[in-house]
């Protein structure tokens, strides 16, 4: 199961063939460098190390500069190991491009989703809050009760309450691949995806 | 140049429709059924332009039967025919949303004097 890995660059909308508009999300996907193999005698199983985006070489330390020149890549910014049975197409110091994906292709993409910082019940569990009006008082987005009274004399564990939210690893299953080019290595897929603009994607097929 | 720009780049037409707020259209619309196409033909005032770009869209209000209708077309849409001006409109504000609370005679635009054009119809 061969994957890219990516940087969100943007949303837009492009027009299909009956007219519609197709929101569709810009990836730069790859082009990624093979920058080392994991094999079952070694290693114990079977994967590919991939590279993206080219790093300053005062910017990385010795002993990853020396993993990056024994296959002779530049140093990468992001490492990621994809794992993959048929290994030994593969070759250390290749370049893996966005046409191992073609148009119409369902893709799964995870990535980091944005940080929405400590957010109440109804953003972070939905939940329905108090009224609006009818003589509220200071009872509009409150969790409501968090449990009974003498027995038990505490809060359940995994009581949904309010805290952190966002900035996690998400999964997009199935987006549909719009468009490939090669010669930008972009991807559009249709539909969203995890995470601010710029941020880094992982890119399998589904 | 800026990867969105170039990406949608190849869905945006060279010229777009001259269609000003207040004027009244009327719009081809091309609708595919099967392996047929068809046009449909949308008649209405302007009364409104939104967005920039490729996303950039206009809205047609008309009365039919009563029911106020709307529909918003982007400029940059294949599906869009040819655009034709009946009428323009004298207008003081770019968002005519006023209108939908009006009905029958009060829901006119006064015409727009001194333009040789919008006295003839023309193609947008």
């Amino acid at each position: 199961m061969m994957g890219l890995i990516g940087k969100k660059i943007g949303m837009t909308q492009l027009f299909g063939e009956s007219g519609e508009a197709i929101p569709v999300t810009i990836i730069k996907a790859g082009p990624c460098s093979i920058v080392q193999k994991k094999t079952e005698d070694k290693d114990g199983y079977k994967a590919v190390q991939l590279g993206f985006e080219d790093k300053k070489e005062n910017g990385v330390n010795k002993p990853r500069r020396g993993h990056f020149a024994k296959v002779g890549v530049t140093p990468k910014r992001m490492l990621k190991e994809f794992r993959a049975d048929d290994i030994d197409v593969y070759e250390a110091g290749k370049e893996i491009k966005v046409d191992i994906f073609k148009e119409k292709d369902l893709v799964n993409i995870t990535g980091v989703s944005k940080g929405k910082g400590f957010s109440g019940v109804m953003k972070r569990w939905g939940f329905a809050g108090g009224p609006a009006s009818h003589g509220t008082h200071k009872w509009h987005r409150r969790p409501g009760s968090i449990g009974s009274s003498a027995y038990p004399s505490r809060v359940f564990k995994g009581k949904k309450m309010a805290g952190r939210v966002g900035a996690e690893q998400v999964t997009c299953r199935n987006l549909r691949v719009i468009k490939v080019d090669l010669d930008q290595s972009l991807l559009l897929v249709k539909g969203a995806v995890p995470g601010c603009n710029g941020g880094y994607l992982i890119i399998v097929k589904s | 140049m800026d990867i969105k720009q170039y990406v949608e780049k190849e869905c945006l037409k060279e010229k777009l429709p001259h269609v000003q707020v207040g004027d009244t259209v009327k719009v081809e619309i091309v609708v595919v059924e099967g392996e047929r196409k068809r046009n449909q033909i949308f008649e209405g005032v302007v009364i409104r332009k939104r967005g920039q770009g490729i996303s950039k869209t206009f809205t047609l209000r008309r009365v039919s039967y009563g029911e106020g209708i709307e529909r918003t077309f982007p400029f940059h849409s294949p599906s869009l025919g040819k655009i034709v001006v009946i009428g323009q409109g004298k207008i003081r504000r770019s968002k005519l949303y006023y209108l939908r609370e009006r009905s029958g005679k009060a829901a006119r635009l006064a015409k727009k004097k001194n333009n040789n054009k919008g006295q003839r119809e023309r193609e947008a």
